[in-house]
């Protein structure tokens, strides 16, 4: 018993964490502008690698093949916001503007009238 | 099939679509996100395939490629900003 459902976490874990990263990469290219294509970036970055990377804890078992997986997780934790920070703060101080995000959004979400999506 | 082969298709799939976004990025900063979200998915395809193998071991070499592609995407952030590696003046 315990087994079938080791089996099936793995199974889940990998399989989301690889849909995840598939969802972030189409996001990446179809994205309309720089800083949101940044943000579906980061999806792969967490969600896609920490299932993934759990997955294969889960395969493994507590030994020192997890422990380096955890110490890859911990990497990634602490290098991809650094990253992706680094990489949007250059942009912004480089004068990359975000003229249609705004256009763009409204149209994603359908809302017709401007005047409501001032203050929020 | 094979549970991590199933993780191997989608990370390549992810590569493949972030070498789209590389090629296709009108800006600079287009072509490094989609870099250093290339890399950050080889460090994923290294732990896979070792596993997918069975030589868990390669996890090393994920490790190596993470610290790489941070280091690298630095570097090539502040040659974008600053057009030159290291300088005093211009650090603020």
């Amino acid at each position: 018993m315990m087994e079938v459902v080791r089996e099936f976490a793995i199974w889940f874990c990998l399989v989301m964490g690889s849909l995840f990263c598939v969802i972030g990469g189409i996001g990446v290219v179809r994205m309309p502008d720089f800083y949101t294509r940044a943000h579906a970036s980061g999806l792969t970055d967490t969600l896609g690698a920490t299932l993934i990377l759990l997955g294969l804890g889960l395969h493994s078992g507590l030994n020192l093949i997890s422990v380096k997986l955890g110490f890859v997780l911990f990497l990634l934790y602490v290098t991809s916001p650094t990253a992706a920070h680094a990489l949007v703060k250059a942009a912004y101080s480089k004068g990359l503007d975000a003229p249609d995000v705004e256009d763009a959004t409204r149209a994603a979400l359908t809302l017709s009238d401007p005047e409501e999506t001032g203050n929020g | 099939m094979n549970v991590f082969a199933v993780a191997m298709i989608g990370v390549l799939t992810t590569m493949l679509l972030a070498l789209v976004r590389a090629f296709l990025g009108p800006t600079v900063f287009d072509r490094v996100l989609a870099a250093n979200m290339f890399g950050t998915k080889t460090v994923l395809l290294i732990a896979v395939s070792g596993f997918l193998a069975g030589r868990p071991e390669w996890l090393d070499l994920a490790i190596l490629y993470a610290l790489m592609n941070f280091i690298g995407m630095i570097a090539l952030l502040r040659f974008s900003e600053f057009s030159n590696l290291a300088s005093d003046e211009q650090v603020k």
